[in-house]
């Protein structure tokens, strides 16, 4: 049997790793067969086919959207195919639940966390599986079984504490964990070190080892090139939705990878944009929010630039552009805007300034899922001329606003009385993008602008963004994408742990400059 | 689940099937309700379909009507008022004080002490709802514990201030224009209703102010980060919440002819009814004016119908339950059709 004629031109490393004894007739552990998912208006997922084997570290790699997480969700059962299917020793099998794909041995760590905050370590490793005798709960034992988890991951955490108390980091290894209290044959993990430190991040790739030598298969998603040469065998790279190759991790080179990735020249996807930087429109001086997040943190906006912010989740970039908005409680520092001290402002005093800034996550901070696209993309300009006059709304300027909006911006169905939660993910955030039009703004904050947005959409927004500088606006564009802010910034911050870590212009914004700053100096 | 194939190939016949499904989706359970309602009660009471009996279901629903648009705000902000009820006494049983006090004491000036009575009923159901505003905008305390905290200190502020017996000797004419005068043949509350409704609809569709309710029960956070001041709007749901229930209140004590601790029990369940067999969502941001007034009229055609057809008053508070319970399956029906339609 073939594998390699379903995946693609990849190299099988059983010929050449005599380290890794397999029988050559012997299945993959798991494998995919022409997998494919459909959501309303866009297909995550086309015709996927991958093989996992026991003992390797599969990476998939690809760009955000290109369907990663569709396919680790179907693998783990939280999500089932439209067609294709998925073998398990060579068996077909239809994992319908995260219990059956859990009763495979099928574990998956989403960047998500499924703990319960308000129970203990103990508790939540044991959830939907308690051990019990006569229907009541045997806490005692259970509380020994996950200590006994823990240690044997060398993880150091008390399993009588409770959720809610640990650490971000701390609460990733739970969930690790949890994939641990029965036999494991597959892990995935999702981006796992996003949130963890050097010292966690070793930590996690020493278990990760010993699960090889246990014969755990485990499929790893990341953006980072030095985790893939140090833990990777193989790597699959996927991109809108699609399987594109699955190639040997220790002979294939950066420059190949990314070009798989993107697999397109990239003046495709990004406009060109002439900045003409004119007057100042943000000075920020030393700021910090009330919650830590942002930690001093100063920087400068001018009208006609994109400013870029890169950093990882959870550097406080985000928080820095909800903090310029009067949307987070600030402990100290000024802002200055439009010459004009905003500090402390509202945000509704910050949209009559001028200052727009729209949210990463648009379900759960961006749109009214169940109210109509007119009501979603008008809901910023209420209170201004056209839709306001005096104490009334306007209804009949208002149509005709969100219908102008929803023409240029080419929203699919055009259709203005559907609810927002029936468009599809890209045109959701077209809905939500549209606000920045609904009035003059000075200064817009974009934050994460592209997350789960297609292609094709991807680069309307990117034009549309270009557009709005072009006009003068001056654009801060929050990014966890790094292409983006390659490509479509003149001036870029990094942020680390709520601080700068560097600011580049120019030619100076490449890849290697930014992803040196992501971690700490001595990483670099 | 229908042969979609089937479907596809004869869209005629498709569409008449579709027709219930369609509708309810658009519509909600209401206009099923009331159909199957008329129906019955026309067949059980020869007096149910007469133009008499229609009107006065009309007048007898008026003071639930008002409670109901009222509760509406607190629903569409993804909350509710459980004080409604308590708003009603103790704003019948202050302006009846007053009235009657005033009235003891300047028994020429019959208009000033209804003017102040009123205006003292209202404004102590008001402050109502200014303490479950502050308490739920600005201390984050959950409506439902809000308001039952309210309703209980309401209700013994009411039993404390009457001693628990009727307050009476409110001036004659209170009672003959506001609770039995009419007007071309139309009875006053239902003026007071419709003004009310007007209004109120005016506020809700026609000024920003009104959006903001829809929008920060639809999403508080993408409300906020859009300008809208959240906190101001949440106040002001349950200040409108007590405000309505205060009028019904004074409207109720005119009819009574007093005002009494123990009126107005049934309005938080009833008004809460109302607003979701008129598909007002309990998760907040979804709702029509004109859909709360037909549920409020709905439920007081329902009461009359068992009134008419000799059923006991105990038994039709278990109907009454019954059929909240029927309306909120519905609701939830009616989301998984919308999810399988889309359009």
């Amino acid at each position: 049997m073939n594998t390699n004629a379903e995946t693609g031109s990849g190299v099988d490393p059983r010929a050449r790793d005599p380290e890794i004894p397999q029988p050559a007739d012997m299945p993959p552990l798991v494998e995919t067969v022409g997998l494919t998912r459909d959501y309303p208006g866009i297909r995550a997922l086309d015709n996927v086919s991958l093989d996992l084997r026991a003992g390797e570290v599969h990476i998939l790699f690809g760009e955000n959207g290109a369907g990663k997480s569709t396919l680790i969700s179907m693998l783990a059962g939280a999500n089932q195919p439209t067609s294709g299917e998925i073998r398990f020793n060579g068996r077909h099998v239809a994992l319908n639940s995260v219990h059956e794909a859990r009763a495979l041995g099928i574990s998956a760590v989403f960047q998500e966390f499924s703990l319960i905050p308000q129970m203990t370590v103990a508790e939540n490793l044991f959830l939907g599986a308690e051990h019990t005798r006569l229907g009541l709960l045997r806490a005692k034992e259970q509380r020994a079984k996950a200590q006994e988890i823990l240690s044997g991951l060398d993880f150091h955490i008390d399993p009588d504490r409770t959720v809610d108390h640990l650490t971000r980091a701390e609460q990733q290894m739970v969930e690790i964990a949890k994939a641990f209290r029965s036999d494991l044959a597959v892990l995935i993990l999702d981006e796992p070190t996003a949130s963890l430190t050097n010292h966690e991040t070793d930590q996690l790739f020493k278990v990760i080892e010993t699960l090889k030598q246990r014969r755990v298969a485990i499929l790893y998603i990341t953006h980072r090139m030095a985790e893939i040469r140090e833990i990777g065998d193989r790597i699959t790279v996927l991109r809108d939705g699609r399987h594109i190759d699955t190639v040997d991790a220790g002979t294939t080179s950066e420059d190949d990878l990314v070009r798989l990735m993107t697999g397109r020249v990239v003046g495709q996807i990004f406009p060109e944009i002439t900045f003409t930087p004119g007057e100042t429109v943000l000075q920020v001086d030393d700021l910090r929010t009330g919650d830590g997040g942002v930690d001093g943190v100063s920087l400068t906006a001018r009208r006609g630039e994109i400013v870029g912010i890169a950093g990882l989740v959870g550097s406080g970039k985000s928080r820095f552009g909800q903090a310029c908005f009067g949307a987070t409680d600030l402990a100290s520092g000024t802002i200055a805007f439009k010459g004009e001290q905003v500090a402390g402002a509202s945000t509704r005093a910050m949209l009559d300034k001028g200052m727009l800034y729209l949210p990463a996550d648009r379900h759960t901070d961006g749109l009214m899922l169940m109210r109509s696209a007119r009501e979603n993309i008008t809901l910023a300009a209420l209170d201004a001329a056209p839709i306001r006059r005096s104490l009334f709304l306007d209804r009949k300027a208002e149509n005709t606003l969100a219908d102008g909006l929803a023409e240029r911006l080419n929203l699919s169905p055009r259709r203005l009385e559907r609810l927002a939660e029936h468009f599809s993910g890209g045109n959701q955030q077209k809905l939500m993008l549209a606000r920045s039009l609904t009035r003059d703004f000075d200064l817009i904050i974009f934050d994460e602008p592209t997350v789960g947005v297609d292609v094709g959409t991807r680069a309307a927004i990117y034009r549309f963004i270009a557009e709005l500088c072009a006009n003068g606006a001056a654009i801060i564009l929050i990014s966890s994408d790094l292409p983006e802010i390659l490509h479509l910034t003149n001036r870029a911050y990094v942020f680390y742990r709520g601080r700068i870590q560097a600011e580049l212009e120019g030619e100076a914004i490449t890849e290697a400059n930014v992803l040196s700053h992501f971690f700490e100096k001595e990483a670099a | 689940m229908m042969g979609s194939p089937a479907e596809a190939m004869k869209p005629k016949t498709g569409d008449l099937a579709d027709l219930p499904k369609k509708l309810f989706v658009k519509l909600g359970i209401l206009p099923f309700l009331l159909v199957i309602a008329i129906i019955v009660f026309a067949a059980m009471s020869d007096n149910f379909l007469t133009v008499r009996n229609l009107t006065n279901v009309l007048r007898q629903s008026v003071y639930l009507t008002i409670v109901a648009m009222g509760q509406m705000f607190a629903l569409l902000t993804g909350g509710f008022d459980l004080s409604v009820g308590t708003v009603v006494a103790l704003s019948s049983v202050v302006g009846a004080m007053v009235m009657a006090g005033t009235y003891a004491a300047m028994p020429d000036v019959v208009w000033l002490a209804i003017v102040l009575g009123c205006l003292a009923g209202i404004v102590a159901g008001g402050l109502v709802g200014v303490c479950n505003g502050v308490g739920v905008a600005f201390f984050n305390v959950s409506p439902f514990m809000m308001s039952l905290g309210m309703t209980s200190v309401g209700f013994g502020a009411a039993l404390f201030l009457t001693g628990g017996v009727p307050v009476y000797g409110m001036p004659q004419t209170f009672g003959d224009v506001f609770g039995f005068g009419s007007l071309l043949g139309i009875h006053t509350p239902i003026y007071g209703a419709l003004i009310i409704a007007v209004v109120l609809h005016v506020v809700l569709y026609r000024t920003p102010f009104g959006r903001h309710f829809y929008a920060v029960g639809g999403n508080i956070k993408a409300a906020r980060l859009s300008g809208v001041n959240t906190r101001a709007t949440l106040f002001w749901t349950y200040v409108i919440s007590a405000g309505m229930a205060a009028v019904a209140g004074m409207l109720l004590a005119a009819r009574l002819d007093t005002g009494e601790a123990n009126i107005g029990t049934s309005m938080p369940l009833q008004s809460i009814a109302a607003c979701v067999i008129a598909g007002v969502s309990l998760r907040g941001g979804v709702g029509r004016l004109e859909n709360v007034i037909l549920g409020a009229l709905f439920i007081g055609l329902v009461e009359n119908g068992m009134n008419l057809a000799r059923i006991e008053s105990y038994l039709q508070t278990v109907v009454l339950g019954l059929l909240l319970i029927i309306a909120v399956i519905a609701d939830q029906l009616r989301l998984k059709y919308v999810a399988s339609l889309k359009d």
